[in-house]
């Protein structure tokens, strides 16, 4: 605890982790924070490596840091080569900067191959209280488990593998209060979509979340991951949930966690980290879970997104003119009316995957609905594990075989269609639901529109073809 | 880096808000292991047709915005994704500047490590900008980075914020690696005490 002027002040988690990582505070610059945990990925980091070799530098600390390819990987059959030369490239890069740094790589035929933000929670590298960051704006995944995890850029990539600190300026501290009990087919997905809706994509900037209340604490881990991973799409670089026995209990016995008497130490640790009784937060919002009805996104970013059954807006009752531009220019773009739901919209494809929703409980409640039914003729539904150790616990489980018998395609695990980047992609016009986190134009694929929901929300769509609300097939 | 300078350019209007990361960059030009080569490819999908051929009515195709190095953009500019290629795509297409009403915070951070000056204003200032270059699209501006102003082309200054260590490494070319390097012993004492760790290599 600090004792500033002799008094213990209460202090929110974020602020505890906060002053638990400051290294330096000088003068007229940001607070140097120390990183507990680096992930690494083929995209953003080649050009830090190569700041390295520049300036002649070592990676600090090779054991806080951890590697895997899943942006630019294909996800076909790995004993077959990369035909896309470019990311090839890429990828090999990233195992010769590995080899050369002495970075532990989880690479393309590893058995722990993966989603960055997937293979960090399943290692146990991830624990609470740790600072975590990665070139990737999702970091904030690692979150769920209570600790300060947040994207930075390329640059920020090389600061770190070179001094395993970072110049950070403290964010604010927002308050999300979930309370209440989520009626029937309504989950973690909608509730992060409604918060994003009502505070829009940029309502959380400068801010860090605390996700807090009974409904918080009634969510399983894989749906707090959930959670905390759309923190971004709502502005705020990191969002988190104060650890519980939950998270032990679902660290416990992982490979990276810490052992016998270090688990121990590690327990009384985090035990010390939820938020103080008083602890104030610059600010704050309350969701009433029991309101809430399953959430799907309408336009170009993840805050537009609505109730399933509630009309699409229309841009003529904003007031404000750039606002009104941006939704046509929205509905323009998904050619959509205003006024109508989006229920019984045809889609092409349907994507279940990303570190939003590629999870081994997300794949069980896609399965729930898949299981003797069959897609829709004609759309492509592809369902994407997000590691080799999800896609293997699935297999072990039979949950391939419901998703094939239906008719779906069962890929090797990678990021996939939620950025494009592996060849997995809409074509021009075509409409998706999926279960990643961004619905910005061509984020899966160049003209392709997607409309985000819950991996429910997904499975009922696959079935019936077009947007449907999955509370009329349970 | 280069050291930031006072500079007055004419302004390519983007009256959108909440333009992301993947309009500024797609994912697709993301497989490179370089930083280069990206200029032509920023707003790639709103500034080239199916044929890759240019589209007239985007501004970067319109002599006005072809001869500017200030963007001025709709509210929460840079939002989405944490790829560094969305400011290295605007410095290499000439862009020296933005100006929003709000930045997304990894991209601000992004922005200013590479010579890009997040010019935050008021929603006024902002429609006024909009209003003038639509009047006049060869107004100029200034960015005084020095003064933290934005001369706007009335002669009327508009004061934005910027914080004093990206300030000072933007007008004096300092690079933060080399600053957070000197810091070796803070961070030695640091790493002496800290209770829990990890080891990825075990
Ligand atoms: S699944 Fe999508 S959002 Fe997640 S890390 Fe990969 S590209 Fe980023």
């Amino acid at each position: 605890m600090s004792k500033a002027n002799g008094a213990a002040r209460p202090r929110t988690i974020i602020e505890k982790v906060w002053d638990n990582h400051v290294v330096a505070d000088r003068e007229g610059a940001p607070t140097l924070i120390y990183i507990d945990l680096h992930l690494v990925h083929e995209v953003t980091s080649p050009q830090a490596f190569s700041g390295l070799r520049e300036r002649g530098l070592k990676v600090r600390r090779p054991e806080l840091t951890v590697a895997t390819t899943d942006h630019s990987i294909p996800t076909h059959d790995r004993s077959l080569p990369i035909l896309d030369r470019i990311a090839a490239a890429q990828i090999d890069q990233l195992e010769k900067n590995c080899r050369d740094f002495g970075i532990k790589l989880f690479g393309p035929h590893s058995e722990n191959q993966g989603i960055v933000h997937i293979i960090g929670p399943e290692q146990g590298f991830t624990q609470p209280g740790m600072t975590v960051v990665c070139g990737d704006s999702h970091t904030a995944t690692h979150g769920a488990f209570g600790a300060l995890a947040f994207g930075i850029g390329t640059s920020q990539v090389e600061h770190v593998l070179a001094t395993q600190c970072l110049l950070q300026r403290k964010s604010q501290t927002y308050e999300v209060r979930v309370e209440g009990d989520l009626k029937n087919g309504v989950g973690a997905k909608d509730i992060i979509l409604n918060l994003i809706s009502r505070i829009g994509i940029g309502g959380g900037t400068g801010c860090v979340f605390e996700y807090c209340g009974s409904t918080i604490r009634s969510l399983s881990m894989e749906e707090r991951m959930t959670i905390c991973n759309m923190s971004i799409e709502a502005g705020a670089r990191a969002g988190l949930v104060a650890p519980d026995e939950k998270t032990y209990e679902y660290l416990k016995g992982r490979p990276y966690a810490p052992k016998g008497a270090e688990w121990e130490k590690a327990l009384s640790l985090w035990r010390q980290l939820p938020t103080d009784d008083g602890a104030t937060f610059d600010k704050s919002i309350t969701i009433d879970a029991s309101s809430l009805e399953p959430m799907i996104t309408f336009g170009t970013n993840p805050g537009m997104g609505i109730s399933i059954t509630a009309p699409v807006p229309d841009p003529a009752t904003l007031s404000d003119p750039l606002e009104r531009d941006s939704l046509a220019k929205a509905l323009r773009y998904m050619d959509l009316p205003s006024g109508k739901p989006l229920l019984g919209h045809p889609v092409n494809v349907v994507f279940i995957g990303s570190c939003t929703n590629s999870r081994i409980s997300d794949l069980r409640a896609a399965a729930g609905i898949l299981k003797g039914r069959k897609v829709s003729p004609g759309v492509r539904v592809m369902v994407v594990p997000g590691s080799h150790i999800v896609k293997e616990q699935a297999q072990a489980e039979g949950l391939d075989r419901i998703f094939k018998d239906a008719g779906a395609e069962w890929r090797e695990a990678g990021c996939s269609m939620c950025i494009a980047m592996n060849g997995d992609q809409l074509q021009p016009g075509e409409y998706s639901v999926s279960t990643s986190n961004r619905n910005f134009e061509g984020r899966q694929g160049k003209g392709g529109r997607t409309f985000l929901a819950s991996p429910l929300t997904a499975a009922a769509t696959a079935v019936t073809g077009v947007v449907t609300d999955v509370r009329t097939l349970l | 880096m280069e050291k930031f300078t006072k500079f007055t350019s004419r302004i390519a209007p983007l009256p959108i808000d909440n333009v992301d990361t993947d309009q500024i960059i797609p994912a697709r030009f993301l497989k490179t292991i370089s930083k280069v080569g990206l200029g032509d490819q920023l707003f790639c999908d709103w500034r080239y047709d199916e044929q890759g051929n240019p589209k007239p009515e985007f501004i970067l195709n319109k002599p006005e915005g072809k001869a500017a190095q200030i963007l001025l953009a709709g509210d929460n500019f840079g939002c989405g994704s944490s790829r560094e290629h969305a400011p290295w795509a605007l410095t290499q297409y000439g862009f020296r500047a933005v100006i929003s009403t709000s930045f997304a915070d990894i991209f601000r951070g992004n922005a200013v490590k590479n010579s890009v000056v997040p010019v935050e204003v008021p929603r006024d200032a902002q429609e006024r900008l909009f209003k003038a270059v639509a009047e006049n699209p060869e107004v100029t501006v200034t960015v005084d980075l020095a003064q933290q102003k934005l001369i706007l082309p009335d002669g009327s200054a508009v004061e934005f914020p910027i914080d004093e260590f990206s300030k000072h490494c933007l007008l004096e070319g300092v690079d933060e690696l080399g600053y957070i390097l000197q810091q070796e012993d803070a961070i030695a004492a640091y790493e002496a005490k800290r209770p829990l760790t990890i080891n990825a290599l075990a």
